[in-house]
């Protein structure tokens, strides 16, 4: 199967600048500053590019949000906040392709006429930080970033930004009001960021693994990159799979990959001959499927028709045994934890779910109470600022949806069946 | 109390204040300078921060406090942080807070009393390929059994 990000992952050498130029890189850059700025937009329109952040929202379409008149400068933020709970590809990237996001960042850059990027990466990954800085010493040096970018007169500064350990600041206008030395609260939208984004400016936000793919695309065209999955759903993913599989790991795989597949074939099925319950396909704000759902294809439109999300196909695989309110138990704690706090019924109601929940799987639930979970989701839902509080939604309203006899059990016999514990 | 950073953190922050069109971007690499020199955010810190960066302390104040990586407290030499999020928790997580608890005889939250340790459970570090996980300091330690739990305390205890 052909790849796009990790072909030469493997080489230790690509993380240099020297190896990632002998491997042909910032060679799409080279070809992109002789042609008109237009027609790249148009490669990565047809490309069929989808953001990797997990919204899925066509790159190509974005890039064209950014106003035309040129009067005011415009600002690039590359979200390398990863934090969904099952996502690690970003890090992946920064630690092994650190040349390869540099690239797609000046591709886009040129392309859309800004001069101004921000990569924010999240607090934890200080060794990726360090990576980066390096490669973009080296880049600078080369002259593919800085000053009169490759002897065109184009100036392009680019800033290592490190995050402090919240989440939320993944989400877009968090991560801006963070870059400008905020908290990291959400903005109301609109005005969006294409308008109104960093420091007052028209402002584009990409996740990593969506600029990485640019360099490949503007290299071998947004045709061949389109063909690579399927209609609407171009290139390739980076699958995450995590728990307890033979092979856990990030594969490189074509965006209509089968999540069957995936689990059982790429990373080899579950370990120590433990039978599969359920399976989170997208990271952990993505709905649950159960182990007789999970024949779908991981784009955009399947997963939806299927009831749950591609997300950032972060595939969190759940053996049987596994105390389903328990592990929900976890994940309405982390939600409490990261509301920002602003909106009511976000910061009441994640602070509900965790307690509700939490008290279910301890054995002291009362009888109502998962009624209580459904109906604190249904004052959540689609009522904040942000999305944070569908992140949390999504996930209880599925686990009770499919297991529901676990949580009426716990209540029930006043006890965790499985002995309060994974 | 007076507050200053090393000549070197000093001559980073104003490197770092040139690098964004406007001063208060810099509020978090600033805070992220003072806790790699000091260990944590002290009180006379958020004024001085605030008077380089042109903010008021009261939002430097609310900004340290915002985000959980920086510590307005002292805290132990070797800042034990096992991920608890699902993959972690499905590889054996909560077994491996549970043994760490135990052996060094403090709870999460808490600092051992000689200062050498804190253990802390922390959310999805971005490494659950890898789990359980832990991160000490700016490393992270993957694919983390008891043993070598045991056997990576053992080493930051006997280095001090
Ligand atoms: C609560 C929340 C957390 C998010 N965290 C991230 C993140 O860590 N990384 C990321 O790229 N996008 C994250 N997003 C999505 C971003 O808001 C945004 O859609 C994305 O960065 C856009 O890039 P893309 O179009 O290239 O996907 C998050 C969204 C929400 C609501
Ligand atoms: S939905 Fe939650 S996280 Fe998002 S802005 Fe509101 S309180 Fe903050
Ligand atoms: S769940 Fe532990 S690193 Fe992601």
């Amino acid at each position: 199967m052909e790849t796009v990000l990790t072909t030469h992952f493997a080489d230790e050498r690509y993380r240099g600048i020297d190896g990632y130029r002998g491997k042909g890189g910032y060679g799409a850059l080279r070809k992109c500053v002789s042609m008109p700025r237009e027609a790249i937009v148009e490669e990565v329109k047809k490309a069929n590019l989808r953001g990797r952040g997990g919204a899925g929202f066509p790159a190509g379409v974005k890039w064209g949000f950014l106003p035309k008149d040129l009067s005011r400068p415009r600002v690039l933020v590359v979200n390398a906040d990863e934090g969904e709970p099952g996502t690690f590809k970003d890090r992946l990237i920064l630690s092994h392709g650190p040349h390869l996001l540099l690239e797609g960042i000046a591709i886009a850059c040129y392309a859309l006429s800004i001069h101004r990027a921000y990569i924010y990466i999240r607090g934890e990954y200080a060794r990726e930080a360090r990576i980066l800085e390096e490669a973009m010493e080296e880049a600078r040096a080369a002259g593919f970033l800085g000053k009169d970018v490759l002897g065109t007169g184009f100036d392009l500064e680019v800033t290592l930004h490190r995050g402090a350990g919240a989440y939320i600041c993944g989400e877009e206008t968090s991560t801006i009001n963070s870059l400008e030395g905020k908290r990291g609260w959400p903005r109301l939208k609109p005005p969006f960021p294409a308008v109104v984004g960093a420091f007052g400016l028209p402002t584009l936000v990409n996740n990593v693994e969506t600029l990485c793919n640019v360099p490949w695309i503007l290299e071998n065209g947004g045709e061949r990159f389109a063909a690579l999955g399927c209609e609407k759903n171009g290139g390739t993913r980076l699958v995450g799979v995590s728990g307890p599989v033979v092979r856990p790991g990030i594969y490189e795989l074509p965006a209509n990959a089968n999540l069957k597949n995936v689990i059982f074939d790429v990373a080899g099925g579950l370990r120590d001959g433990k039978a599969l319950k359920a399976v989170i396909p997208g990271g952990s704000s993505t709905p649950v499927l159960r182990a007789d759902e999970i024949d779908v294809t991981f784009d955009i439109e399947t997963m939806a028709k299927a009831g749950t999300m591609a997300g950032t196909c972060g595939v969190i695989v759940i053996p049987e045994g596994t105390c389903m309110v328990r592990a929900l138990s976890v994940l309405m704690n982390f939600y409490a934890h990261e509301s920002c706090g602003q909106c009511t019924p976000c910061r009441e109601g994640t602070g509900w779910l965790k307690l509700v929940v939490g008290r279910i799987e301890a054995g002291q639930g009362r009888p109502g109470d998962v009624e209580l979970v459904l109906d604190v989701c249904d004052n959540m839902a689609g009522k904040t600022i942000c999305a944070l509080a569908d992140a949390a939604v999504m996930p209880a309203q599925s686990f009770i949806g499919k297991f529901r006899g676990e949580f009426d059990r716990h209540i029930a016999e006043g006890k965790c069946p499985f002995g309060n514990r994974f | 109390m007076s507050f200053s950073l090393s000549e070197e953190g000093l001559a980073e922050l104003d490197r770092l204040l040139s690098r964004y069109p406007d001063r208060a971007a810099a509020v978090l690499p600033a805070l992220h300078l003072v806790q790699s020199e000091h260990g944590h955010v002290p009180d006379e810190a958020i004024a001085w921060v605030a008077e380089r960066v042109g903010l008021s302390p009261a939002h430097v104040e609310g900004v340290a406090t915002f985000y959980t990586l920086f510590e307005r407290r002292p805290r132990g030499r070797h800042h034990l942080q096992i991920c608890r999020n699902l993959s972690c928790s499905l590889m054996g997580a909560e077994a491996l807070v549970a043994h760490v608890s135990a052996k060094l005889g403090i709870r999460p939250g808490e600092t051992t009393p000689d200062g050498m340790f804190t253990l802390s459970v922390v959310e999805c570090l971005g490494s659950c390929g890898t789990a359980p996980v832990m991160q000490v300091g700016d490393a992270y330690h993957e694919n983390l059994t008891v043993e070598a739990v045991d056997a990576l305390i053992d080493r930051l205890r006997a280095e001090g």
